[in-house]
């Protein structure tokens, strides 16, 4: 009796109203800064084929928000309105066993319906996926690995990994960027929701994608497709640059490592350990494929395909235990001498 | 009605030794008692994949958390998967169209009673070879590793290059086994529904309880032999030196997306249309109406189930097929919501009119038309190849089809339990416990599956174990994992109820719903044999018949 009071004193007395409210409040102030700020965004898009599928998305959600309204009211006040009350004196209601007419109007309705969806994603199916390659496009050789990618400009003889460098493309003069999708082991996906959706990468079975990027910036994604143990530290970032920052870029990733005498002794170490298997560094010994082209690995922000800064630290704690960072992570650890370790990391540093 | 009991002269009944009782359950043909183990098996199971998706939102509680390693991540939610399609929804639905089916239509028995315990048996082993797999998934060194490469299981992630040891040959074994047992039963369901009808139930006239078990089976004669079948061609490929589906020697990955969804998206409707026949049943009752267009609603079910065949490729819009193809599945897709939006109509018309009574059971299947409205319109969003580019593999996939399976498949099984366990045990479920249970779960299962679209909309994948702070993740994480929490206080609840009930409930009596239907004609339990003499019906509700006889539903067929 005193249990169901003091539950009957939590609805009276406001307390739970009082409760929901703060709730309430707390996730609609908090929140929708950081919604709308999300760097993930699929309702921010600055590139063709995410603006494409947002119109769209738009409209779909335009007509199933109608189709709920609708039936949710009928709904509600069938529950409301038919409800069994006690003056009922237990008699039946009317037996009525359906209506054709009824009936056929709910199955032509629907079925219009549909075939306007349908129309309406046709054609941005076709847009996007049907779109030629322009004889200005960036060409891009995106290659899916256990849990990092490898980037390759074909035509700039560029290779590079994990962050993916784009020119801004105009939409009065566009210069959208075509990536090739391939994959060395397991499926992957590249997903940077506010450039375009998603698209596989399958091995023997290439695939193919587009982004032309309206803006300059750095944005993010991640694979999307399960690909094994670290799956979820398999991110990407796209740095969409001016015209001018984009040929900057292309001139220095196309040189040689830098070549500096002060760091040999790190240089060594890194070209008489298991490092070689699996890296490559122009311009050296080097050319393992197995793992990330460290050529100008300095000119990038993060390690371990964005699961840390770039800085000396992480880099120290990459090489000696890389399941401190990224549990999983195929690359094993190097068990260097403290000496080796802070020679390699100098040397590491060098290459801008 | 005829009565009930037979009484033999002569025979005493004694007090049996709980040893004899449980041969007797080890050992029984009896539809019902196997539909009674089917039942309590998943609900066992229920409680695993419960347990490990509660793991998972504990990891997921805040960002960098580490909570479980990403190993054991991975397969908590491989097993959470697997486990809740495999061994318990499909079971728990074959469990209740077991012990319902032959009462529905007058029978004393499933057409293959002993086919029925072998099957049930069979899925049973396979339930419990893939939890073996947490001891012996590495093989001789005796070290456990249950199944970590997702519930779809993708190739080439299980081919032995990336998936060594044996974790992914019991999830391939432990599948696989269960599915002949599934076999079994659909093809015994089928038989009996075609074969064991009592006299006068004409197909036109059978519940559609009956009606939608009929489709559900032969749709699993379709959808698991395909699995079946790949399941088959990767134990080539892992051990007889095949290459189906091994992509580095010439194999394809993209064939075992198709063998794979041709059974995954048929297997949603092999999972769904049993509970649209929970509805059917449900809903006229407690609106204490017939059902609105009976023949349209078996229409709509049997065109669900030809259309359901021909859509399975909207699971795979990101892996690159040409604009034809997208553009065919989505068509295929949008036009399957046709049928089943007719069916929700069906059912509003039902409660127009009526006088809806909102016991339990009622409650649960009104929760139910709302959430597998919203989840038939986010099936639409997806369904819409463009936007799914986007959705397809984030947190707004999880969300839209955990809606279908909790939030319809559960929710209609709820209905079904507080429906049926007085049949099945002759004492009522607390109305009271039954209310806590609904609303508890109802808000929790809201909090969960409302939010956790959000995140998808925001770039959130699945499958992964942690993630970066600053993606506007976080809050919503972690009030999804507080949701999930309140609706294990309701799972508590549920089976606290089920187990004081069967002790302290109300006395059933034969049809405590006043409902209209064979099974509510005889005893709480029956008895074994069912009828005492087999039935004969005039219409599709025999019992209404019975109980207005200046009004008989015979008179308008």
């Amino acid at each position: 009796m005193i249990r169901r009071t003091i539950f009957a004193d939590l609805v009276t007395g406001r307390k739970l109203t009082l409760l929901a409210c703060l709730f309430v409040a707390t996730v609609a102030t908090a929140e929708p800064a950081n919604f709308l700020s999300s760097p993930t965004n699929i309702f921010a898009p600055v590139s063709t084929p995410a603006k494409s599928i947002l119109h769209l998305s738009l409209f779909v959600l335009v007509i199933t928000g109608i189709i709920f309204a609708v039936v949710f009211t009928l709904l509600a006040y069938a529950v409301i309105k038919f409800r069994g009350r006690s003056g009922d004196g237990g008699r039946e209601p009317a037996q009525v066993y359906g209506s054709t007419q009824i009936e056929l109007a709910w199955t032509v309705i629907p079925v219009l319906i549909v075939v306007v969806l349908y129309l309406a994603t046709a054609r941005v199916i076709h847009a996007v996926q049907d779109a030629p390659q322009p004889a200005n496009a960036v060409e891009v050789t995106v290659i899916g690995h256990q849990y990092w990618w490898e980037f390759r400009y074909p035509k700039l003889g560029i290779v590079t990994a994990n962050e993916l460098h784009v020119p801004v493309s105009d939409p009065a003069h566009p210069t959208p960027t075509f990536l090739n999708l391939l994959s060395a082991d397991t499926d992957h996906s590249f997903w940077v929701p506010k450039l375009a959706g998603k698209t596989d990468l399958i091995p023997n079975h290439p695939n193919r994608m587009w982004i032309d990027p309206q803006r300059t910036g750095i944005f993010l994604g991640q694979c999307a497709q399960y690909c094994g143990v670290q799956h979820a530290k398999m991110l990407l970032r796209v740095s969409v640059d001016s015209p001018e920052d984009f040929a900057a870029w292309v001139r220095a990733q196309q040189q040689p490592a830098v070549q500096d005498a002060s760091v040999a002794a790190g240089k060594r170490v890194f070209e008489t350990t298991a490092c070689i298997n699996c890296h490559a560094i122009a311009g050296t010994n080097a050319n393992g494929r197995f793992g990330p082209d460290l050529t100008h690995l300095m000119s990038r922000a993060t390690i371990a395909s964005g699961a840390a800064q770039n800085t000396p630290q992480n880099l120290r704690v990459w090489i000696q235990n890389p399941n401190a960072i990224k549990p999983g992570s195929l690359m094993p650890a190097m068990q260097l001498s403290d000496a080796d370790l802070d020679a390699m990391v100098s040397y590491m540093e060098t290459l801008r | 009605m005829a009565s009930n009991a037979i009484t033999i002269p002569g025979v005493q009944i004694e007090e049996k030794l709980w040893l004899d009782t449980l041969h007797g359950w080890l050992t029984t043909v009896d539809h019902k008692r196997l539909g009674i183990l089917y039942i309590l098996s998943s609900l066992v199971f229920l409680v695993f994949g419960g347990v490990e998706a509660l793991i998972i939102r504990i990891q997921l509680m805040h960002s960098h958390n580490d909570f479980v390693s990403p190993q054991v991540f991975n397969r908590m939610f491989t097993m959470h998967g697997t486990t809740m399609i495999f061994f318990v929804a499909m079971p728990i639905l074959f469990g209740f169209a077991n012990y319902l089916v032959p009462l529905m239509i007058g029978a004393r028995d499933m057409a293959f009673p002993r086919l029925n315990a072998f099957s049930f048996w069979l899925s049973f082993l396979g339930a419990v070879l893939l939890y073996f797999s947490f001891l012996g998934g590495n093989g001789l060194y005796g070290a456990g590793s249950a199944p970590d490469v997702g519930w779809w299981a993708y190739a080439p992630l299980t081919a032995r290059a990336f998936s060594p040891g044996h974790s992914s040959d019991y999830w391939t074994l432990a599948v696989m086994i269960s599915g002949f047992g599934t076999i079994g039963t659909a093809i015994n369901i089928i038989a009996t529904i075609l074969c064991m009808r009592c006299p006068g139930m004409k197909l036109s006239r059978m519940p559609l309880l009956a009606w939608l078990n009929l489709v559900m089976s032969g749709m699993v004669l379709i959808t698991i032999t395909p699995l079946s079948a790949a399941q088959i061609m990767l134990l080539i490929d892992r051990y007889l030196g095949g290459h189906f589906f091994d992509a580095q020697a010439g194999g394809s990955a993209v064939l075992w997306m198709h063998f794979f969804w041709i059974f995954g998206h048929p297997e949603v409707y092999v999972l769904i249309i049993p509970c649209f026949a929970f509805m059917s049943e449900i809903i006229p009752v407690f609106s204490r109406k017939p059902i609105f267009g009976y023949p349209v609603m078996v229409a709509a079910t049997v065109c669900i189930a030809f259309v359901s065949m021909s859509v399975w490729a909207h699971h795979m819009f990101t892996v690159g097929m040409n604009s034809y193809a997208n553009s065919f599945f989505t068509i295929t897709t949008m036009a399957v919501g046709v049928p089943t939006g007719i069916k929700i109509f069906n059912w509003l018309g039902t409660m127009w009119g009526g006088r809806i009574q909102f016991k339990v059971p009622m409650l649960f299947s009104i929760a139910f038309l709302f959430q597998f409205l919203l989840a038939g319109l986010t099936g639409i969003m997806l369904a819409c190849a463009p936007f799914d580019w986007q959705l397809s593999l984030s947190y707004f996939v999880v969300a839209h089809f955990h809606y279908v399976i909790v939030g319809g498949i559960l929710f209609a099984l709820f209905a079904a339990f507080y429906y049926w366990y007085p049949k099945m045990t002759g004492r009522m479920l607390s109305e009271r416990l039954g209310k806590w249970h609904f609303w508890l779960f109802l808000i929790g299962f809201h909090l969960t599956f409302d939010l956790m679209h959000i995140p998808g909309v925001l770039g959130m994948p699945r499958r992964i174990y942690t993630y970066e702070p600053g993606r506007g993740w976080d809050t919503l994480n972690l009030l999804i994992t507080i949701g999930t929490f309140i609706q294990a206080i309701a799972i508590l609840v549920f089976v606290a109820n089920l187990i004081i009930s069967y002790f302290k409930g109300d006395k059933a009596g034969n049809d405590p719903w006043d409902a209209w239907t064979l099974e509510w004609s005889i005893s709480s339990p029956p008895p074994a044999y069912n009828f005492a003499s087999i039935p004969v019906v005039a219409s599709r509700r025999p019992l209404w018949d019975l109980k207005h006889p200046e009004d008989p539903d015979s008179r308008y067929e």
